[in-house]
């Protein structure tokens, strides 16, 4: 998985762009299920798993501590986003105050 | 990740909006499609563009990043051969694909010098300080300086993503500045130092107020502490914030926020490092790391060291509670005896006296001390201050050693066209020719 390489998820609208790089392979998910290439079909018949289907709202980043594994949401969705089964914790950002 | 993504989002996101002139983001990033096409079909070749501010601007650069090609701003007011001497530059490296802005930087010594501004440093800086539609529909971000500027370039980038609608300035002026801030109902805005002091002799000489503005962030060039003071009288209803960073640092490094503005004791200085960036002072010199820093010039050696850390080449200090004080570029420290001065802190306290509307404080060489202090000042006019005068203004409110042994009066001090005063000009011309033989 390599930064810059961009994602979708196989049961709803959400799409990520890798920010950085896991340190080794981790599987990424959304909605309970792998996420895939974003020029691939996503296998067919897949639902959102009701356990992850809190949402991931657009222009949010998330991070994975044990990889070291940041996405960036680049288009929302239902689903939730996971790492290995562990739903992502969105990255807190304080906002500055614009300076351009 | 590309910078298109940006704009990709924004279409997504908030494709309605209007992102610049009369063109939604939707319409925007059609129009950049587009143009990206023609680039491919011209070749796949750098974005040269030589214009001035337009929504032409976002077009070309989010165009080249579509077709994967730099986008190379120049100085419109080049002469054809500096033009020749820069593509001459471009055409004899090799560009990195992932290299998303070439930048002159404005050294005004030496050949041409392009900073590479990679993909991953500029949206590494804007996913750091921007919150995705983090701007009111209402909001609006006057952009002034130069499209050749790195300000210039990052504030598409921040305030697209952002949502906040650009109003463009072909060119500074600052009469057309208050008159499209007021006609636009500008909300922010990014000036240099010499911009803001014209501003306010506007604001003031035609009794004007801009109700729309909020918020003015100002960098490009150490601000006088009497400038900001003044306009924070002048305009008490706007958040002010200073912004210190390089051409080589994508932009922003270190913010004065509104809340430090409202300390006295904070005004001089240019904030804290943004958390994604880290600051030290080795020797007197500014360093810095993080994502954003590129530290890499076209077809010569880098400066950035091994480990990430980049020299600014600008003199500077932290104070304990980690706000960082410029001193200026390294080179113009003044060594006097083997201490050494900061121009910056003689300009200001020159700039305290109202008979001095404007004052640059360089060294000179000395035969005695290596370095003495020579001041360049423009005095309001009718004012009958004398180079005496001046000197003990000086020596009762700053060590003796910072005392101006040369007083220059004069009716105005260089500035680049993006408002940097041109120390190196006044340096030659106070400098005595070596005495004949």
């Amino acid at each position: 998985m390599k930064a810059g390489s961009r994602w979708r998820s196989a049961v709803c609208g959400t799409e990520v762009v890798v920010v950085k790089a896991p340190a080794g392979d981790v599987s990424l998910e959304c909605g309970g299920h792998p996420m895939v290439p974003i020029d691939d079909d996503p296998p067919a018949g897949l639902v959102i798993d009701a356990g992850f289907a809190g949402g991931t709202p657009i222009g949010k980043r998330y991070t994975d501590e044990d990889s070291g594994l940041e996405v960036l949401a680049s288009k929302g969705g239902d689903g939730t986003l996971a790492v290995n089964g562990t739903a992502l914790p969105m990255k807190g950002a304080k906002p500055l105050p614009s300076s351009d | 990740m590309s910078i298109a993504m940006l704009l990709e989002m924004a279409a997504d996101g908030f494709g309605d909006r209007t992102a610049v002139g009369a063109l939604t983001y939707t319409e925007l990033l059609e129009a950049a499609q587009k143009r990206a096409a023609d680039i491919a079909a011209d070749g796949n070749r750098p974005l040269v563009v030589l214009d001035v501010n337009s929504p032409e601007i976002p077009i070309g650069l989010f165009a080249a990043a579509l077709a994967g090609v730099p986008f190379v701003p120049l100085n419109y007011r080049l002469t054809p051969a500096d033009i020749d001497a820069r593509r001459a530059v471009l055409g004899a490296a090799d560009i990195a694909d992932d290299a998303a802005v070439l930048l002159f930087t404005s050294g005004t010594t030496g050949d041409p010098k392009a900073a590479v501004l990679r993909h991953d440093h500029l949206t590494a800086y804007v996913l750091n300080t921007v919150e995705f539609m983090g701007a009111g529909e209402a909001e609006a971000a006057l952009v002034s300086v130069p499209p050749y500027h790195v300000a210039g370039l990052s504030a598409v980038l921040t305030n697209v993503f952002a949502g906040r609608r650009i109003v463009y300035l072909p060119q500074f002026d600052p009469h057309a500045w208050v008159d499209t801030a007021s006609n636009e109902a500008v909300t922010h805005a990014m000036v240099v130092p010499t911009m803001l002091g014209r501003i306010l002799d506007v604001l003031d000489g035609d009794r004007r107020d801009i109700l729309s503005l909020r918020h003015l962030s100002y960098g490009g060039g150490r601000m006088p502490v009497t400038v900001i003071e003044r306009a924070m009288a002048r305009l008490p209803a706007v958040d002010f914030v200073n912004a210190y960073g390089l051409t080589e640092t994508s932009s922003t490094i270190a913010v004065l926020t509104p809340e430090d503005h409202r300390d006295p004791r904070r005004l001089g200085s240019v904030g804290k490092p943004l958390p994604s960036v880290e600051v030290e002072v080795r020797d007197g010199e500014i360093w810095v790391r993080g994502e954003q820093i590129s530290g890499e010039y076209l077809g010569r050696a880098g400066a950035l060291a091994d480990d990430g850390w980049f020299p600014t080449n600008d003199a500077g200090r932290l104070d304990d509670d980690g706000y960082l004080y410029v001193e200026g570029r390294l080179d113009d420290v003044i060594v006097r005896g083997g201490e050494n001065l900061s121009p910056g802190e003689i300009e200001d306290c020159l700039l305290l006296n109202d008979d001095v509307i404007d004052a640059a404080v360089v060294g000179v060489p000395d035969e005695e001390w290596g370095e003495t202090v020579a001041a360049a000042i423009v005095l309001r006019p009718g004012a009958l201050l004398t180079a005496n005068d001046v000197q003990s203004w000086v020596r009762e409110r700053l060590r003796s050693a910072r005392t101006p042994t040369i007083v220059d009066f004069r009716d105005e001090l260089p500035y680049n066209e993006t408002g940097k005063l041109l120390r190196r000009v006044i340096k030659a011309e106070l400098t005595a020719p070596p005495p004949t033989p």
